[in-house]
């Protein structure tokens, strides 16, 4: 068969076929998986979407459907919940095949949160809401106190409760996305599934609406979710269907599946993979295409405990050759400099920067044309490298959090950095690679 | 309050506001009658029962011949109002009076099916062609003279049926049929009858003037046979679309979002269709083309009572039956009698401009 997720994704528990890819299969909870796909084959107008898909779901779990534009995640979820038949292959939610259902019987298994759409008539929210409960209700029923009870829960738990009596159409986008989550869970069923539900929203509504859904997933509920950004995926799902060509191209844990080799065949671009140094999840950076390593001149990178692994990668790719350090032996960062094939410097584990590596790097700082300072935290210990990178010519200091977060060398670290900060560019990650092209070529023109 | 409450609270007030129009308008005319007259002849008219007597045989299959109950009735209360006013009334105007109402009623009722189920506030009754179907199949017997078993009625009917289930085939594709394809189909398919009616004008001669006059929306001669062909067609539609409010409702929101929701989609769709279809059809085979009823009367509506079908169907019939009353009122008292469908596009088109301007009409 076609998809290749199997060396990621063990399956031990069951004797499925080996092409199976079991998602999230962890043994305390997948007694039985919430979504089975088996072998799922769609065409639209003629034209293969989906090639042959094969998935286990467990149970209470949180898998990220990811992928490039037109991959077939959205059609994944419309297979899902029932609104489109495949052409072959067959779909079991919560062991029944969902395309034998009624729509009725499927969306009591399956509330689905639809990219968030224009709403032409303004029904109030609390109406919006009521209509979860369609999938419950006969013709001639009554509202009932269930009725009543969900779609107060549902509104409560999505802080729409405010909002209930306001018409649907004179909210703004991420109270709508909140309003259509709160449909969803008012139809009280064990999946949910949701297409791109940050798409259209700010920073901070996305990570409000994917805490919802880790939530909600907490709570034993099965959520699959399309979803555009890689590194929210990956930090809030416990495992990721990487779709392309409308094949998997790898599932399972989210370290796994987002592999550079991944990434650049799914993607088509260069991406460099590194751990968030806050959050501590694997974390994506695509490269621009036009970083095609034709930049010349040297380079020095200070950083420690993974703050400097994207810089360095950045740098790399752009075409500098970089010095690294000083770092202790099995730093993140120093595996990073070693790959990228940095002239490093380094301590031993937990030891501090001594004198003779403190001179090292000096010597490292004065060689290179401009010194890069990333959002490294500061103790005693490492201190020794900041004095040595004021030696520097061209001084770039990279800044995602405040120095004083992240001193731990009391005054003589803020002394020595505020030495730095006057002398240097103080920049974001995003214009790392700009400035240090500037820089470079001042450097080189003297 | 709940909605039901809200929509029964609604419809008797409107009931009562369409009593009151009747009235009114029955004393409106060459003759003026006073309302007191007008309501005293109404009340006489009213058959009331009194009484059930088993009497007569009718051979039932099965059962064999059993004695049917049936009704007397008696006019309980005997007013002395005066003959003319009596003949005036309910010979004359209240037939006509009564087959507005119930044009109206459906018109108004197909206009608040057609435009959620086409989430679109443009969509009108006649929107999948069965207005044009109905204009070619009265069009072609009166100006070939046709000689059919239902007449004119039965012919307008039958074509304007086919003519949607036409555009509903054309629509559809692979058991699915888009609003949008539906629409265009509705559009192309009217265009294409357009050019049958302009041909068959051509040839009618001696009758263009009363084929002129069927096409422009008319209630003059009306007669209680029509009044007695509509009522016994239209309640089971009503009723149907009725107890299909809360699904028009979640159709609102989209095919996807409705299929989530648990709607059968594609076979909802059908059932809509098919039922606003006939209601339309049969107003207007009753009535020619009757243009702004459906489009404006639910419109007003929703200004009033929101969005929600089960409020807006039921409002907007009993609305749609006093505003058609109203605006034919206006067509006959002037000097000269004028088809009431130039009155309703005459008053209907500045309105609905009106909301267009003060954005009322939300565009998809």
């Amino acid at each position: 068969m076609s998809n290749d997720p199997t060396e990621h994704a063990a399956d031990h528990s069951t004797d499925r076929s080996a092409d199976h890819a079991a998602v999230a299969d962890d043994p305390f909870t997948a007694s039985k998986p919430a979504i089975e796909l088996d072998d799922v084959s769609v065409s639209l107008g003629g034209q293969t979407v989906l090639d042959g898909i094969s998935a286990d779901i467990g149970d209470g779990t949180f898998v990220g459907l990811i992928g490039p534009n037109g991959a077939g995640k959205t059609t994944l979820l419309r297979i899902l919940n029932g609104s489109l038949s495949p052409n072959s292959g067959r779909v079991h939610v919560a062991g029944e095949d969902i395309h034998a259902l009624s729509s009725k019987a499927a969306s009591r298994l399956v509330a689905t949160v639809p990219q968030t759409t224009a709403v032409t008539f303004d029904f109030p929210v609390r109406e919006v809401v009521r209509m979860g409960r369609t999938p419950h209700r006969g013709r001639f029923d009554g509202w009932s106190e269930d009725d009543e009870a969900a779609v107060e829960a549902a509104m409560r738990r999505t802080s729409v409760a405010a909002l209930a009596e306001r018409p649907v159409t004179e909210i703004s986008g991420g109270e709508r996305q909140r309003v259509l989550i709160a449909r969803a869970l008012a139809q009280q069923t064990p999946t949910l599934l949701l297409d791109e539900p940050t798409a259209s929203l700010d920073i901070n509504h996305q990570v409000r609406t994917l805490e919802l859904v880790d939530d909600l997933v907490g709570e034993g509920t099965t959520a699959v979710a399309a979803i555009h950004d890689l590194n929210l995926a990956a930090h809030y799902c416990d495992a990721l269907i990487l779709l392309a060509n409308g094949r998997i191209l790898s599932a399972g844990d989210p370290a796994t599946v987002l592999s550079e080799s991944n990434l650049r065949e799914a993607f088509d671009a260069e991406a460099v993979v590194s751990r968030h140094p806050v959050t501590g999840s694997v974390y994506v950076t695509a490269l621009p295409s036009s970083a095609s390593a034709d930049a010349t001149g040297r380079v020095h990178v200070v950083g420690g405990g993974g703050t400097a692994a994207r810089s360095l990668h950045v740098l790399s790719a752009a075409g500098y050759a970089l010095s690294a350090g000083a770092l202790n032996e099995g730093d993140t960062d120093a595996e990073a400099a070693r790959r990228v094939g940095a002239d490093l410097v380094t301590v031993p584990p937990y030891a501090p920067v001594d004198h003779a590596a403190q001179s090292a790097v000096e010597s490292r700082v004065k060689a290179a044309d401009v010194t890069v300072v990333a959002d490294v935290e500061v103790g005693e210990g490492n201190l020794a490298n900041l004095e040595a990178a004021a030696a520097a010519d061209y001084l770039v200091l990279v800044e995602e959090r405040p120095f004083s977060e992240r001193n731990y060398a009391g005054d003589a670290g803020r002394a020595v950095y505020e030495q730095l900060r006057e002398r240097g560019h103080v920049v974001e990650p995003s214009e790392l690679l700009s400035v240090v092209g500037e820089l470079a070529c001042e450097a080189a023109g003297e | 309050m709940n909605v039901r409450t809200r929509a029964a609270t609604w419809a008797l007030g409107l009931t009562a506001l369409l009593a009151l129009v009747v009235v009114v308008s029955a004393g409106i005319g060459h003759v003026s009658i006073p309302p007191r007259t007008v309501a005293l002849v109404l009340l006489d008219a009213l058959p009331v029962p009194v009484g059930v007597s088993l009497s007569g045989a009718t051979a039932l299959p099965i059962v064999g011949s059993v004695p049917l109950p049936s009704v007397d009735f008696v006019s309980p209360f005997s007013t002395s109002v005066p003959r003319t006013a009596q003949v005036i009334v309910v010979s004359v105007r209240l037939p006509r009076i009564v087959l507005a109402a119930l044009v109206g009623f459906a018109l108004a009722t197909a206009g608040v099916v057609m435009q959620g189920f086409f989430r679109n506030p443009m969509a009108d009754p006649s929107i999948i062609g069965v207005s044009s179907g109905a204009a070619v199949g009265a069009v072609a017997t009166i100006a070939l003279s046709l000689s059919l078993p239902f007449g004119l009625h039965g012919a307008a009917f039958a074509s304007a049926i086919v003519t949607a289930f036409v555009v509903y085939m054309l629509g559809t594709q692979d058991g699915r049929t888009p609003v949008a394809t539906l629409l265009l189909a509705g559009v192309a398919v009217q265009t294409f009858l357009g050019a049958v009616i302009s041909f068959l004008l051509l040839q009618s001669g001696e009758s263009l003037r009363q084929v002129v006059f069927w096409l422009m929306g008319h209630l003059s001669g009306a007669t209680w046979d029509e009044v007695v062909m509509l009522t016994l067609v239209l309640p089971l539609p009503f009723a149907v679309l009725l107890a299909h409010t809360r699904d028009l409702n979640v159709l609102l929101l989209g095919e996807e979002d409705a299929h989530a929701l648990g709607i059968e989609v594609e076979r909802t769709k059908q059932l809509l269709l098919a039922t606003a279809s006939i209601v339309t059809a049969a107003a207007v085979a009753v009535s020619g083309v009757i243009g702004f009823v459906g489009l404006v009367v639910p419109h007003m509506l929703r200004l009033v009572v929101g969005p929600d079908h089960r409020l807006l169907l039921p409002t907007s019939a009993l609305a749609g039956a006093s505003f058609l009353v109203l605006t034919d009122t206006i067509a006959r008292s002037g000097v000269a009698e004028i088809p009431v469908g130039v009155v309703t596009a005459a008053l209907g088109a500045p309105f609905f401009l009106y909301l267009l301007r003060t954005r009322e009409v939300r565009s998809p």
